[in-house]
Parts: C-alpha cells; structure tokens; sequence
C-alpha cells in the first residue's frame, strides 16, 4: 500500500514554504515521526516528519522547491514497513548515518554541496527597500510580544563567502537605551543559550516552551518537540498564536483607561497570582458550577476538640477543626466514590481513583497555595494535624516542593477563621468537587420545645455538575455534616 | 574610491572582537581607531593598567598584614618611575598582541579619526596626516565612552580623570575622590596604598550605588581603615586652585568642616558615550537623551547598514559586555539568528575585597516586585578565607521561591571577581541551588562558599548553623 505523505498546515496565512534540505531518498526506510525535509516559511523553520513507517518510494520535492499546502512531498510504500521492521540492521544504520549526514551537511558549511549556495547577494540599493523602525518608545526593551517576535525570522547559517551574503533579518524595534539595556534580567527563559539560539534558529519563541528539567529547564529536547508539535499537532494553528483564553472561554478584551477616573498604579503580577489566574479562569470556564450549603452542629465535636487538644499537641501540632474536616472528607469521599473522581470530557468517562488525597487551601504572603495531604483515609487525625501544620508553614516560608502542590483528589477551603460564614468556592479542574467550611457561630437551635445554644458550623460544596448531580452532592454534604455531629461515622462508614 | 565589506570604528574590546570574528568569518574587515595599536580604553587606560596597579596596592597592603602572621618586612620603598614602567609593560603586552592577531587574520588597521559621511561611507583623518574615504557594506559602531566632566571645576595639572589618574605622575599627599563609584574607589585604593590621604565625597546617600548594600558593607569597613575619610550624600561645591594647591568646599549633613586643602583631585563620576564628530547626522542614528545610539537585540541602528556596540550603545558600560555585543552583530551581519540576549552580564569591583555580582539583584528584585529568596554565606564560616586571614566576605544568591532556580548571585571578598564565572553559568545554564547544592567544589577553597550558600538554602550548610526557621503559630 502506498501513502502519499502531503505538505501539512503550517499555520496561519501561510501557504507555502520553500524546501531547504531533503532528507531522505528512494530507498530509504523511515520511521513514523521521522523527519523527511525541512522547510522555511517566512516565520519559521522545521521538519515535516513521516507520518507513518514505510519505504520511500519517490521524492517528489527538491533543496530549493517551493511548495503549497496540500502538495505532495513524496510516495511512500506503506507495506513496505513490515518487511522493513524485519529488515537488517546495517539498513537502519545506513539510513540513520544518511540523516545524520544530512543534518551534518546543514550545520557544516563547508560541506555544503555547491548547489546549495544562496543567490548573489541583493545590492545595496535594493537593501534600503528594508525601511528602519524608528526609534521605539517606551517598554521595548523588555520582551516582544508574539506578533513582534515573528519578524525575527530564523537566517541560517551558510557556506562562507568572500561576503556576508545573505542580508540579516528585518530590523527588530529599537531597544529603549533610556531604559537598562538588559531589561528581562532575572526573567529570561529557563534555558542554556545553546538551546535559546537553538530556537531562535528554529523560529520558536523559546519563552513558550514547556521544560521538562529540574526547576522547568528548557532542554534541546524539548525545543525540537516543541517545534515538531507545532508542525503535525497543531495543524491550522498559527505558529505564533495568542494563547487562547484557558478553557476555551471568551477573549479578554483590552482594559479601558483608568486615567479618565483617577490616578492608577500598577505592579506586576506574582508567578503565584498568576497559576491561580490561569488555574480558576480555567476551573471557571470548563466546569458547571453548583454550590450547595448545609450546616453542622458542632457543639459535641468542639468539646471533643478541646478535651483531646492537649494530646494532639504533645504530638506536635495544634488540632483544629480543619485537621478534622480533612478527615471528615477523606470518610465522605470513600463513601460517595464519584466525588474522588475527575470527568474525562474527551472520553467521556469518569476517571475514579482509588487513593484519597484532600488539598489544603493555605492563605499565604504571597497568596493562595494548596498543599496536598496524600493517603488521608489511611492516616488518623493526629496524623493529619502534624502534617497539615507543617504543609501549611512551609507554604508560607516558601519552603514547600512543587510536588506537594500536585495531585490533590478535593479541596477543602477553610475561610472560618477569617469571620467568614457561607461562601461558594471554585472547583480546582479536573477535581469535581470543593469543601468550604466558614466560622462555627452559636446560635438557639429549637428542641426538644425549647431554644438551646449550640455551635453551628456553616458548609458549603461547590461541584462540577457534569460529574455529580444535585441529589448526589445533598447526600454527600449531608453526610459531612452527620460525621462532624457524630464523628463515629467515620469508623462506622468511611 | 577604495571599499571593504565591514568597518569597525574603534578598537576597544567591542571593536577588536567584532573585526577579529568578522575576519574569522571570511569577510574583509578594515578597524579604525585614533590609537596606534588596539585596545580601547580598556586595555590602555582602563581595566588593564588599573589591574596593574591594584595588584601592586595589595601587595603592599599584605606587606603590612604579614606582621600579624610573623613575618615583618622593613617598609617598603616606592620606584614610582618603576611601577609607572611596569603598568607600561603590561599594557603594551597586551596591545601589540592585539595588533599582531588583526595583522594575522589580514584585518586592516587604520589609525586615525572615523567621520561617516553617510550610511554606507566613511573618511578616516589619518594620525599620519592627509585623509581616506572608504566605502562600506557594514559598519560597527564602537567608539566607546570618556569620563564625564564637572565643568564647574578648572583646567588645572591638579584636577584629574581616570586617564590622568592612571599616569601616576605624583603620590599626592592629600587626594580627593569626587564620585564614590567603582572607578573612584579602585583608583583611591591604590593611591591610599602608595602613601596618599584619600578622601572621598559622593552625592548619593551611600559608595557604590546601585550594589546590594549586605555586598558593599564588608568594603566600606576595609575602607574606613585605608581611606582618610568618606563622605556620602555630599558634594564639591567649590573647587579653586591655589598656589600650593587645590581649596574645596564640601557640602553635605555631616560636614563639620566644609573648607579643605587638597594636593590632587580625582573626578570620578561617571562616563559619557563618544558620538561627538562622528558624523550620525548624515545618518538615520539619533542618540538618545544621555548621548547612546539607539539598537535593536542584534545591535542594529536605525541605519540597517550600522550596528552599534559596547559603551556607545548604552549601560553597562563594560569590556565584556561590549565584545559579545560586538560578536552578535557580526553573526547578525553574517546572516545569523543571533540576539544580545543574556541571562547574566557579571560586573565586577576591584577593590580589596572585590565585589561582583550576576544576574538579579536582590535590590533590583526589590524594584520590581519580583519574589526572590536569598540565601548567604557568611566568609567567617569559610576554611580558606580564615588561612588567607579574610574572612571579610559574603557568598549568596538569589533563587526562585518556585522553582528554585539560580537568578542572581552576588560576592564580596578577596577573588569575587573570578568565582563570579560559576554564578553566570549557573545562570544562563539555569541551575537551581539544588544542582549547585550537589556539584562537589575542591576544598580548601573560596568557591565551597557557593556551594555552601546552595545548601544553606536547604538549612544544610555544613559550617554554618541555621536550620529552618522555627514554625510560625498557625
């Protein structure tokens, strides 16, 4: 069977690309994801790679070619995979050596074949045609945004010359020398320069790339996927898009000009401020919101609570109602499975986990961080409270791993200690479901024909209504409150 | 009229670097400057002989300090003549260097004054008299800077600047530093060190402005015991010279004595970029307010055929600065995607102790908001620094409170200035105090202390005590 393997959307409004090396030839044995050309577009350049295993069986493109969307690049013997995945291994070292040599042949100018040298040079009248920016204002020295950056198209490196022979780029926008010249010191991109030029030389913005090091170091490796993504993932997307508001929710249009109402001043965001922007706009926007209240007497509990204090804090930590609320909800989620889940749209499957882990929201300097507590139905309150305690403070000395804010199953807010009473919190996606918990007020509870003071805790859980249903979240938070009334529900149920 | 496809226009270590590489790359290069032979301010009166002397300033100072280990030497007497020879070898060493690798890589060398004449010509007045004109595909600019003036203050033998400074002609008896930057300092250092009574005045509220203050104070202290006096947040109101010298007026809240006699005065207060004569206005350039040429990330001008480099395109007004500038518009004129775009630009003080620094501040973190911690390391914790008898120092960083990557680092101490080279590679390789925390560093050695900061980071630094904070009440 053959397989035509086309030229794919390269992005946005562009149409065509020009064939800068062909890296395989008839004969030769690729690999699905194997790159087969490369290519320059005026905004980048990158490999088109194999879509599938086969032999090739004709090229039909050559160094030099310009080709269209569409157009195909070459015929490959799609059969001839089977045998080939049988086939010798000399044959795939051939055929590995020939890309390496290929690859060589770009990156050594002095082996470049002489057919492979670029046109004369443009004479100096028809460089003028290039018209300089002018001096740019204020805030150019800091980071380009996207549509700036693709006028930093990718010059190769070519054979020497007795000249410079290709013209440099377009002129880039001016660096405001009123300014520091080294503006993003201390924000560059978390990558060796070899990889940042690595990307310039690719066209990628490498501030844009996922790192997969320690610390979200940006590796070769992940520039080079990130550029084949851009070719075969994301086919039709522009290279160089505006990140689409996160889940897909309406563009966020500019902010109006406050100056008409009043002195304004601005402070950049913190990268804390920022996961959570990102994080809740995408909660927001991808899940359908119910919040339900329920409330639960707490008068037993706080005299348990107070009783049992001292033991706790030889321990080493403090019990608080919050300590006890996770293990409350560690019952519940065993007892109501579909809350200790995640929703798999694409799939269209519940995805329910058999370990339960409660995330903590810890109001800190520098704002919201939920650390998660792992195994909480395995652990005792004690336990729980020591651990809590010290998640907690290091969230707030800054000291907590990034792993310690992963992977948390439901999350419990625990506002009562600033005064606050009913609240409806966001479900952090892919969790279905939240846990607030406000301040325990006393109030007069009607029984037995007569007004007694008790203590009230006020409760609220907001969840992801594609997941769980209203009737489903009554029982659940229904539950909750019985387990704080009479916590002997835990061991008889959860 | 004769042409080359590239003219540098000064050869400090911005302009060699470009024609070096530029010839290296095959194109045919053609360098200008006013000196004889290359090397910039930097080589003939900047870093190399100001080195020179400070090597000689802390020679002389460990002289003195060696009583305190046993070992006394008589004073020591001072050749001026042979120490002016001295810096003279070595500045001449370095340059006719210079001058032979650009004859080597067929680099033509004109001495003489550039004068564009328009965006891709120039004419160069000979040293040797009579005038070029040349035509040109590229030119890079890199005329470099002078220092600034107080033009208050009169033409006299006794009112010097850096240059003059550096000419050593006499040890005044009573000097006067105007600007307590690093030039002020490293040049107050050695005069201080020959036997002068140094004082210095600098308008701002403390020496060294900009620099974290924890890196300046362990200087500062040294500096009270060299130097006669410093006065901050003070400044020269008058200067006129008498017949036996110079008279001062000194203004500033803690002056109790505002008329002073002076043998010498060395003005201190900052450089200004060369673009006088330069003949911009045939072309688009227009410098900015302070005199720099405006540029793109590759060094471009508003000119597509000028790039410009180094001093003359703006802070920080530094040698190792202006030669990657001068290497990235080549490569861009070359054809290549290169951009000026580093993690870290170290800057180094060569005072004793020295200072430097890479990369973030902690007070430019401060500026802007930016989330840092900081984690140091003491010197007085520090084998090495204890058998050099200096424990004057301070090691530390300024990490990422998420990611725990390496954004800055800052010493003070005998030899910052070499141990900096770690703190940029951690920084542009973007290493995080972990990676530091676990690369072994030799012992007994300076360098441990960066590791060691690493690790105080952790609260496991083995020779300090101080383990994680104590839990705040929840």
């Amino acid at each position: 069977m053959t397989t035509e393997i086309k030229l794919p959307e390269l992005g946005e409004n562009i149409e065509s690309a020009e064939v800068l090396s062909v890296l395989v030839s008839a004969g030769d044995r690729v690999e699905k994801d194997q790159p087969l050309i490369e290519l320059e577009t005026d905004k980048a350049t990158a490999e088109v790679p194999s879509e599938t295993a086969g032999v090739v069986k004709e090229v039909r493109v050559k160094q030099g070619d310009a080709i269209s969307v569409g157009q195909i690049i070459l015929i490959l013997d799609a059969e001839g995979a089977g045998a080939g995945t049988a086939a010798n291994e000399d044959e795939e070292a051939a055929a590995a050596s020939k890309t390496a040599e290929a690859k060589a042949s770009r990156e050594e100018p002095e082996a470049a074949p002489a057919g492979s040298e670029p046109e004369s040079r443009p004479e100096p009248e028809a460089e003028t045609g290039a018209a300089p920016e002018p001096p740019a204002g204020s805030g150019n020295g800091k980071r380009t945004p996207p549509q700036e950056r693709e006028t930093e198209a990718p010059a190769r490196v070519h054979p020497p010359e007795p000249t410079p022979v290709r013209e440099p780029a377009r002129p880039l926008k001016l660096v405001d020398t009123d300014r520091e010249v080294v503006g993003t010191i201390g924000d560059v991109a978390p990558a060796a320069p070899s990889v940042r030029r690595l990307a310039r030389e690719l066209g990628i913005d490498v501030t844009r790339v996922p790192g997969s090091g320690p610390g979200g170091r940006i590796s070769e490796d992940d520039v080079k996927a990130f550029a084949r993504r851009l070719l075969s993932h994301t086919r039709g997307a522009p290279l160089t898009a505006a990140a689409p508001a996160p889940g897909g929710g309406p563009a966020v249009p500019d902010l109006p000009d406050f100056s008409e109402w009043g002195e304004t001043e601005r402070e950049p965001a913190t990268k804390v401020r920022r996961v959570t922007a990102q994080t809740m706009s995408l909660s927001w926007n991808v899940i359908p919101h119910v919040t339900q209240f329920d409330r639960a007497d707490i008068t037993e509990l706080e005299a348990w609570r107070k009783r049992y204090g001292g033991k706790v804090e030889r321990a080493g930590a403090k019990l608080t109602v919050t300590a006890i609320a996770v293990k409350v909800l560690a019952g519940a989620l065993k007892v109501f499975p579909r809350f200790n889940a995640s929703y798999d749209a694409r799939n269209e499957e519940m995805v329910l986990k058999h370990y339960v882990s409660v995330g903590v929201a810890v109001d800190t300097e520098r704002g919201l961080l939920v650390p998660v507590l792992r195994d909480v139905d395995r652990k005792n309150i004690t336990e729980i409270a020591v651990e809590l305690e010290d998640l907690a403070d290091r969230a707030r000395s800054r000291k907590i791993k990034a792993e310690e804010l992963q992977g948390g199953n439901i999350n419990l807010s625990n506002l009562g200690g600033l005064g606050t009473t009913y609240f409806s919190p966001i479900v952090a996606w892919p969790q279905v479901a939240v846990l607030g918990v406000g301040r325990a007020e006393v109030q007069a509870v009607h029984t037995d024909g007569e007004f007694v003071p008790r203590l009230i805790l006020p409760l609220a859980v907001s969840y992801d209504h594609r997941a769980v249903d209203g009737a489903d979240a009554a029982r659940f938070l229904r539950w909750i409150a019985e387990a704080l009334e009479q916590p002997l529900l835990i061991a008889l149920e959860g | 009229m004769p042409s080359t496809q590239l003219v540098v226009i000064g050869a400090g270590p911005g302009g060699y670097a470009a024609a070096f590489l530029a010839a290296d790359l095959g194109m045919e290069v053609v360098l200008v400057d006013p000196r004889p032979v290359p090397g910039g301010v930097c080589l003939h009166v900047g870093c190399i002989p100001s080195k020179a002397l400070l090597h000689v300033a802390k020679v002389l100072d460990e002289s003195h300090a060696a009583a305190r280990w046993g070992v006394t030497f008589p004073a020591p007497s001072i050749d001026l003549n042979r120490i002016r020879a001295w810096k003279q070898e070595v500045v001449d060493k370095q340059t006719r260097g210079l001058l032979e690798l650009a004859k080597r890589r067929k680099v033509t060398y004109l001495q003489g004054h550039a004068r564009l004449t328009g965006p891709r010509s120039v004419v160069v007045d000979r040293a040797s008299g009579g005038s070029e004109s040349l035509d040109f595909q590229y030119g890079i600019l890199a005329t470099g800077s002078e220092p600034a003036r107080i033009p208050a203050f009169p033409e006299s033998d006794r009112v010097m600047d850096s240059t003059g400074a550096l000419e050593l002609e006499t040890v005044p008896e009573r000097l006067l530093v105007v600007g307590g930057g690093y030039i002020g300092l490293e040049l107050g250092t050695v005069y201080a060190a020959l036997g002068s009574r140094v004082t210095v005045v600098e308008m701002l509220d403390g020496i060294l402005p900009g620099v974290d203050r924890d890196l300046v104070r362990p200087l500062a202290k040294r500096l009270d015991g060299l130097l006669k006096a410093v006065h901050t947040g003070t400044k020269v109101a008058e200067l006129t010279e008498t017949k036996k010298g110079l008279r001062v007026v000194l203004e500033g809240s803690g002056i109790t004595q505002p008329e002073r006699e002076f043998d010498r005065v060395l003005v201190s207060v900052g450089r200004r970029p060369n673009t006088a004569g330069l003949g911009l206005e045939t072309t688009h350039i227009k410098p900015d307010r302070r005199g720099f040429i405006p540029v793109d990330a590759r060094r471009r001008t508003a000119e597509p055929t000028l790039f410009a480099v180094g001093d003359v395109a703006g802070e920080p007004m530094l040698a190792h600065k202006a030669s990657h500038e001068g290497r990235t518009a080549v490569e861009a004129i070359h054809g290549q995607p290169v951009v000026f775009d580093p993690a870290a630009i170290p800057a180094v003080i060569f005072t004793d102790p020295e200072i430097a620094w890479a990369g973030l501040t902690e007070s430019q973190a401060a500026e802007r908001g930016r989330e840092v911690v900081v984690s140091r390391f003491p010197w007085g914790a520090s084998g090495r620094a204890t058998t050099l008898d200096r424990p004057d120092g301070v090691t530390k960083l300024v990490l990422d409170p998420e990611t725990e990557r390496v954004l800055g680092v800052g010493i003070c101490g005998t030899g910052a200035g070499e141990l900096i080279a770690e703190g940029v590679l951690a920084i542009e390789m973007a290493a995080t105090a972990r990676d530091l925390e676990q690369a072994i560093h030799p012992h007994p050695t300076l360098s441990e202390t960066v590791m060691e900061a690493a690790a105080a980071f952790f609260g496991t630094a083995s020779h300090i005590y101080r383990p994680r904070k104590p839990r705040p009440e929840a």
